[in-house]
């Protein structure tokens, strides 16, 4: 077992929750078209306020610090709350356009103790990218700051992800990173907004797309073992969590807002009116979630890919229903193992069941 | 003997978990959990006390361990630590600059 493996299951028993983002504003310097959040600003917290909830964190055992938005550095006071998280020694991470940072800011991010930036990249075209990002130039921006973030020995990770329009330029985007210095991650999961609204859907990868993708050795590694049949599942998988949300993280709005992850908007209580410690032992909505192993779910706890399925219980609270399968990761566990799941086995059945009332017309 | 002054790296994020500490590098994102015994001489390595002092009041007041035993031992722990670069190790007092001034204090750019 790794180490991270042993802190989380430490971090479990103990229950700490050892993983927090915290989104510190919705408001964003570009509009990437698949985004799942409104970028009005309907009151976020002042910098005093997040300095108070980051020591009840710091008091509740978190160690890992995602620090992200909307565009975290809109706020001119995002340093002094980076420097605030740094003084109480959590391990910080950024989520940024980076389209703000220059030279200044990259030295300051390194002497901070920043562990690591991670970027959105949708493209190693400016064409592609800026048409995602909805702002001219974006990506040579973006370009700029990931070198001098690098210059100055930061860890970066470059995120892209994959939707109707990029899928094709993967190839690119990781070799691009390459010759940045930068780590390389691949997200083809696009979700609904967070008010519900999921428009944003039509944008995400077609499924011949996504098999191309998940048959790439370049960007998922050993492609056999990848896109293997699932193993035959055993108690321990029936006795296991469905994630870390709830669990060991969760997920705080710029309004103070608590969910069990950020896309998992199930709320649990307001750190403004609330001790974060007792909405993280009492809230009734994290006590639910916990309840939950996977042989409660209704429907995954009878699919042979229960073990290897990616299903997010965020994605299914979305959909209605949090113990219920999540359509996406279904999709992916099918289109990775063409072996039909037990989300889709029941939809085939539902909708080859004649209804209740049949008319033929003569 | 040199007295020997111990200070955490300021590239570094720790959190106690239980009865031990986490600590990971800002640096190379390497990951390390320190013992009980190391965690108590983490907490004091504040480059103002000697490792000797750190060694007589903490360890050996709370792990019933003599100072000639122990000492070498927390030597070593310190050395290795160094090695990896998330503590500082010195003949002399190190000063140690806060990470950052209280949220709400001007913020020098």
């Amino acid at each position: 077992m790794s180490l991270m493996e042993q802190l989380n299951r430490k971090a479990l028993g103990l229950g700490v929750p050892l993983s927090v983002h915290l989104d510190v504003t919705y408001r964003c310097n570009e509009r990437c078209e698949h985004c799942y959040l409104e970028h009005d600003d309907r009151g976020e917290m002042t910098a005093a306020e997040i300095a108070g909830v980051l020591r009840q964190l710091a008091d509740a055992g978190v160690f890992f610090l995602t620090l992200s938005g909307g565009e975290p550095f809109v706020r001119r006071d995002c340093f002094e709350i980076i420097e605030c998280a740094r003084s109480l020694h959590f391990n910080v991470k950024l989520k940024t356009n980076a389209v703000l940072l220059r030279e200044k800011e990259a030295k300051r991010l390194r002497a901070l103790g920043v562990e690591q930036v991670q970027i959105s990249v949708y493209s190693h075209r400016a064409e592609v990218h800026d048409a995602t990002t909805k702002v001219a130039g974006s990506l040579n921006r973006t370009l700029a700051a990931i070198r001098l973030l690098r210059l100055h020995g930061l860890k970066v990770t470059i995120a892209n992800v994959l939707m109707r329009g990029n899928s094709r330029d993967s190839e690119g985007v990781r070799a691009l990173a390459a010759q940045l210095g930068a780590h390389y991650t691949l997200d083809p999961t696009i979700t609904p907004m967070i008010d519900g609204n999921t428009s944003v859907l039509r944008l995400r990868l077609p499924a011949q797309e996504l098999g191309e993708v998940f048959h790439n050795a370049e960007l998922v590694g050993d492609v056999e073992s990848f896109c293997a049949p699932p193993p035959p599942v055993d108690e321990d998988v029936r006795e296991g969590l469905p994630c870390s949300a709830g669990h060991t993280a969760c997920y705080i709005s710029p309004y103070g807002d608590v969910y069990p992850c950020v896309q998992f908007p199930l709320p649990c209580g307001n750190v403004r009116r609330q001790q974060f410690l007792d909405i993280w032992r009492s809230s009734s909505q994290l006590e639910q979630v916990r309840s939950i192993r996977a042989k409660d779910l209704p429907t995954c706890s009878s699919c042979s890919h229960l073990g290897t399925c990616t299903r997010c219980p965020g994605l299914a609270y979305m959909e209605g229903d949090m113990r219920g399968p999540s359509t996406a990761d279904c999709e992916k566990s099918f289109i990775r193992t063409g072996i039909r799941t037990a989300g889709m086995l029941l939809r085939d059945a539902a909708s080859a069941m004649p209804g209740l009332v049949q008319i033929q017309l003569s | 003997m040199n007295e020997k002054y111990i200070a955490r790296s300021r590239q570094v994020a720790y959190r106690v978990l239980g009865e031990e500490t986490i600590v990971m590098s800002a640096t190379d994102s390497r990951l390390f959990n320190l013992s009980e015994v190391a965690t108590v001489i983490w907490q004091a390595a504040d480059g103002r006390t000697s490792l000797s002092e750190i060694v007589n009041r903490r360890v050996c007041a709370e792990f019933d361990v003599l100072p000639q035993v122990a000492y070498p031992d927390a030597l070593a722990f310190a050395e290795e630590l160094a090695r990896h670069g998330i503590l500082h190790i010195s003949d002399r007092p190190i000063p140690v600059v806060e990470t950052s001034a209280p949220i709400g204090a001007a913020v020098n750019p």
